[in-house]
Parts: structure tokens; C-alpha cells; sequence
């Protein structure tokens, strides 16, 4: 091939076009290994050691690391047979390289540089959040779920926005390009949201997870009980969209927390029956109500069209009800991928591998190592 | 023809065919397995001119050591023996330590030594002869004078643990004096393997349980 001709065409010259992808992901507390081909999804093989944390409320990083390791060959045996492919069929292996805890991120890298040295295959050490978006391009999911497989498509919407929420991360980002052009629009600056369900949770006796247990208890509750602040949203903070505060897009939770926990003491204190139904409703809306505001806000300040949501909080009802309502008062398209897809999963970082390969991104090195607090920018390593 | 790998405190990773080492890598940084020990393997391999599939089997440490690095070797290993299709085997990373000692003369009774970290020792009493070690009792996790308090503070001692509690663990004599710093490596469990050392099953020996302590009553905020 002339230098000329390699101009022409794209990085991508020589790559599949519907890479054979095994990813995996083990940032938090699931060990997940997917495979894809090109946006088929054909195995998304997950193992969860959350029973091993409910007696300490959350996520006990060093548990979470124990079970990776026990369950990274039963989860991986699981996805070829699932997908019916070997090892030596796929392309490339992909992996979760950060953000995450490091300990569990760790096994996983460790896992895919073993995999991707015996079978002689590329590496991409790719980024969680980004995954997560990713994984809206996934024809075939799961069908367990009862929604997905129309959605699919072989690109992203130009103007596409995501909403991440789990007990990790609360963030809200514009995808312009899977492989080479993500911005983060805002964060929490403290507590993720679905942290702040588990500890709320734990102070109403709920039990862990907080997020179906909250969600279950407000059902009975009034959620205009108790008005719990909505952080981050005075003017000092917001601005203007032509001059926009410092925390214009960004969300905090810990006050929350906090607003909650002595709205309990105060009913403790006067030797009366803790109100948990209408706390729960009250605490859920403030949470909700603030996520989807400052989401919906951030998308069309942006000009974007879409916006995706992701992350295991997107398994809540209300979230999932207001969401959809102040999206379509915004005229912004809501995609919600199944469930099983907006949780942590291998698959994503599969879906997010196969676009890197057939983009023509370069490998990553053997010598990688796991980037616990890997900015969004950054979509491999 | 064998590889090992060991991530107990540094990190390394050896071709072995029997007695005799076709290559090897190594550093005694705690903080990098991640990072160094997929490369090491692939260099091992090179130089050893072999592709890995062609291997006999994958051995690899178990510990104990500090739970992190522990994981990223054995999780390699695990991975590598799938990828390859080669049985893998765990083996205790202490022992290499007992036949180092042993090669270097030592007989009788002693105590190997790792460090534990938060001022303790993972330890192992072994005895020697004819150039051979075998363990008799361990290994532990425990103070430094856990041994003694066991009665078996007149014991000769290597490894790790000597240099960092001089106070607790005696050197054995006749050995060079970094014996008192000796860590485990790969290339010994290679070749402890092949002669027929006792196998385990390659999972960590992490010997601590988490440290995770269940809540119990909330703290007051008001």
C-alpha cells in the first residue's frame, strides 16, 4: 500500500468490521465476561458477590476481590459455551482497566493480559464509564429482561448523552464518538447516588441493597412528607447557561444522607415510630428529582438528542418514571438498555472493544496496570 | 518443561525443564504484579524458545502474601493454563525458601520467614537434609516471637522476616548474609515441581480473613 492510499483511508484499514471481542469486567463486586460480534451480543456471563456484602451494607473491596479471582474461570467457561466460540475464535480481549477499586480492577488485568498473551490476541484496556454507554449499541440482548434487541443500531445517535448511576458513579457525559471523543458534563462530588441509597437503607433498617429496598418502602410513602434538600442547586452554584457556576452540572449526596439520618434521630429522639415508608418516598424523590433535573439540563444545554441511561440505579421505578417524563418535556430521546445490561457486565466492555478494534485504536501494552481513578477522556489505555 | 510464576512478595516468573532454569525474571518491588508480571512471562518464553502451549504444565505460588499481588499471580496463572490448555498446579511459596536454604547447606530444623506486613511473619518450620528441605509444621501468619511463644525460638531462621524482627528470629548460620532477606521465586517452584514436591490446589493461602468488620449500631449525626 502507497502512503497515499493509507491516507485515504481510515486507521481502521485491515480491522474487522464485526470483531470477535471477549471483555471483562471486574471493578466492583461482578465479575462479568461477555462476548460480541461487532454489536451481536452473544454471551454476557455474570457472577455477583453482593450476598457476601449485605451484612456490611456495601461493597467491602477486598470480598469483592476474593470472589473475582474464584469466579473469573466459572464466568468465563460460562460465556464461550454460551456464545459457542473459543478463545482462539475472538479477535481481541478487552478489559476494564479503571475507573473502579483497584483491587478488583487488578484480577481482571491480570485475567485478559493471560488470556491475550496465551492466545496471542490484542489487548484493550478500556474505561468502565465508557462501557456503559457502549453497551446501547447491543443487538440481541438478553431477552430475560423483556425489552432491548430494537433499539440496536450499528452507531451511536451524533448527539448522545449519558446518565450513569450506580453505587460507584453519578455522572452525565456526551458521547460524540465511542472511540475517541467522550466529555465529562458533570459528576457527583461526593457520594454516588446509589451509595447514598445504600447508607439511607441501612439507617431506615431496610437491609442491602438499598435501591430495591428504598424503592420497595416508598410505594407506601408520601414522597412530599419531608422535603430534603436538593444539593448543588442554588444560584452560586448553577449560574447561568451563558455563565454557568462551578457546579452547574454536578450533583452531591452526602447531606442528603446526612438530612435524612436526623430527620430519623429526631422521631427516635421524641420516643415515636419512625415514618419509614413516607422517609423512604421523600428521600427517593430527592434523589430523583435533583438526577434527572440536572441531567435533563445538561443534555439539552448541550444540544444533545439522546440520552442514554446506565449503571444499576437504572433499575429504579421513579427513576426510570420521571426520567422518561422530563426527557420527553425536553424533546430528548430516553434509551434504557435491559437491566442486566445497565449493571456491570462484561459485555459492554466487549461492545466497547469491538468499536476500538474495528475503529483501528491501537492495543494497549502488556504492561498496563489497572487506573482506579481513570478520567472519562481517557477511553483506553 | 514448566512455567512457574510466584507474586507472594515480589515478582517473578521462570522456565524451568527439571533442575535447570532456561529463563527467568524478577523484582522484588511489592507494588507492580499487575503491571510487570504478563510481560515477564512473555519474555521467559521467548528466551526460553517456547510457545506456551508446548509446556508440561503452569506452576504457581500460593503464598501466603499480601492478598493483592498474591491474586494478580495466580489469576494470571489461571488464565494462562485455560488459554493454553495445561494443568496448573499451586505450590507453597515458602518452600522456596526451605530449599535455598537447604542448597546452601543448612541441615536440620528452621523456620522460613515472609513478611506479613502489620508487624507479623508468615512462617514455616522445615527441616533439612542432603540438600533437600520438607515442611514439617505451617505455614502461619503471627507475630514475630510467635514462634518462640510456640517453643521454637532456638530454631534457625530465613527469609524476610529475620531482617525486619532481628530481635524475634536468629539467622542460621553458614548462610549468606541476605538469607536474612531472601524472598520466594519462581524458579524454585519450577524446579521444586519437577521433583515432585507436594502439590496444592492453585488457590491463595491468604491465612487472615478480611478485614471487614460488620456495622453494628449507626453513629448519631445531630
Amino acid at each position: 500500500m502507497t502512503p497515499a492510499a493509507t491516507e485515504e483511508t481510515s486507521g481502521a484499514a485491515g480491522a474487522p468490521e464485526a470483531p470477535l471481542v471477549l471483555g471483562i469486567e471486574t471493578s466492583c463486586d461482578e465479575t462479568g465476561v461477555g462476548i460480541v460480534r461487532g454489536t451481536e451480543l452473544l454471551a454476557n456471563a455474570v457472577s455477583s458477590s453482593m450476598e457476601e456484602h449485605v451484612r456490611f451494607g456495601g461493597v467491602i473491596p477486598e470480598i469483592a476481590a476474593r470472589a473475582h479471582l474464584e469466579a473469573f474461570l466459572p464466568t468465563l467457561r460460562r460465556a464461550l459455551t454460551a456464545a459457542g466460540v473459543e478463545l482462539d475464535d475472538v479477535d481481541a480481549v478487552a478489559v476494564t482497566a479503571g475507573p473502579g477499586l483497584a483491587g478488583a480492577l487488578m484480577v481482571g488485568v491480570s485475567a485478559a493480559k493471560g488470556l491475550a498473551l496465551a492466545a496471542e490476541k490484542p489487548l484493550y484496556g478500556v474505561n468502565h464509564l465508557v462501557a456503559h454507554v457502549g453497551v446501547g449499541l447491543l443487538v440481541g440482548q438478553d431477552s430475560a429482561d423483556g425489552a432491548g434487541g430494537d433499539e440496536a443500531a450499528a452507531a451511536l445517535p451524533p448527539r448522545t448523552g449519558a446518565l450513569l448511576v450506580s453505587g460507584g458513579h453519578t455522572e452525565i457525559l456526551r458521547v460524540g464518538s465511542l472511540t475517541d471523543d467522550v466529555e465529562l458534563l458533570g459528576a457527583t462530588i461526593d457520594d454516588a447516588a446509589g451509595e447514598a441509597y445504600d447508607k439511607v437503607a441501612r439507617l431506615l433498617g431496610l437491609g442491602y441493597p438499598g435501591g430495591p429496598a428504598i424503592d420497595r418502602a416508598a410505594a407506601d410513602g408520601d414522597p412530599a412528607a419531608f422535603r430534603f434538600p436538593r444539593a448543588l442547586t442554588m444560584p452560586k452554584f448553577v449560574g447561568t447557561a451563558e455563565e454557568p457556576g462551578k457546579h452547574r452540572h454536578d450533583w452531591s449526596f452526602s447531606g442528603l444522607k446526612t438530612a435524612v439520618a436526623r430527620a430519623v434521630e429526631q422521631f427516635e429522639a421524641a420516643g415515636r415510630e419512625v415514618p419509614t415508608a413516607d422517609i423512604a418516598a421523600s428521600f427517593q424523590e430527592a434523589v430523583v428529582d435533583v438526577l434527572t433535573a440536572k441531567a435533563v439540563r445538561a443534555a439539552t444545554e448541550h444540544e444533545l438528542t439522546t440520552l442514554l441511561l446506565g449503571g444499576g440505579v437504572a433499575a429504579n421505578r421513579r427513576l426510570r418514571e420521571l426520567l422518561a417524563q422530563r426527557c420527553a418535556a425536553a424533546g430528548l430521546e430516553l434509551r434504557i438498555p435491559p437491566v442486566s445490561l445497565c449493571t456491570d457486565n462484561g459485555a459492554m466492555v466487549a461492545a466497547l472493544g469491538a468499536q476500538l478494534v474495528a475503529a483501528g485504536v491501537a492495543p494497549s501494552a502488556l504492561d498496563i496496570g489497572a487506573d482506579s481513578s481513570q478520567a472519562v477522556e481517557r477511553i483506553s489505555v | 518443561m514448566l512455567l512457574a510464576i510466584d507474586s507472594s512478595a515480589g515478582a517473578s516468573a521462570a522456565v524451568t525443564d527439571g533442575e535447570t532454569v532456561l529463563a527467568h525474571r524478577r523484582t522484588d518491588a511489592t507494588t507492580t504484579h499487575a503491571e510487570v508480571l504478563a510481560p515477564a512471562v512473555r519474555e521467559v518464553l521467548i528466551e526460553a524458545g517456547i510457545r506456551g502451549a508446548e509446556l508440561d504444565g503452569v506452576v504457581v505460588g500460593v503464598g501466603p502474601g499480601p492478598f493483592t499481588g498474591l491474586r494478580v499471580g495466580l489469576v494470571l496463572a489461571h488464565s494462562l493454563a485455560e488459554a493454553w490448555d495445561l494443568p496448573l498446579h499451586g505450590i507453597g511459596s515458602l518452600e522456596s525458601l526451605a530449599r535455598r536454604a537447604a542448597r546452601h547447606g543448612l541441615t536440620g530444623e528452621f523456620l522460613v520467614t515472609a513478611d506479613a506486613r502489620r508487624r507479623e511473619v508468615h512462617w514455616a518450620r522445615c527441616r533439612a537434609a542432603a540438600g533437600a528441605a520438607e515442611l514439617l509444621d505451617g505455614p502461619h501468619v503471627g507475630p514475630a516471637p510467635d514462634p518462640a511463644a510456640r517453643g521454637l525460638g532456638d530454631l534457625p531462621a530465613v527469609g524476610r522476616g529475620v531482617s525486619l524482627y532481628p530481635e524475634d528470629l536468629a539467622p542460621a548460620p553458614g548462610l549468606p548474609e541476605d538469607a536474612a532477606r531472601w524472598t520466594a521465586d519462581a524458579a524454585e517452584l519450577g524446579q521444586l515441581a519437577a521433583a515432585g514436591a507436594v502439590l496444592r490446589d492453585p488457590l491463595p493461602l491468604y491465612l487472615r480473613e478480611s478485614d471487614a468488620v460488620a456495622p453494628t449500631a449507626r453513629k448519631a449525626v445531630s
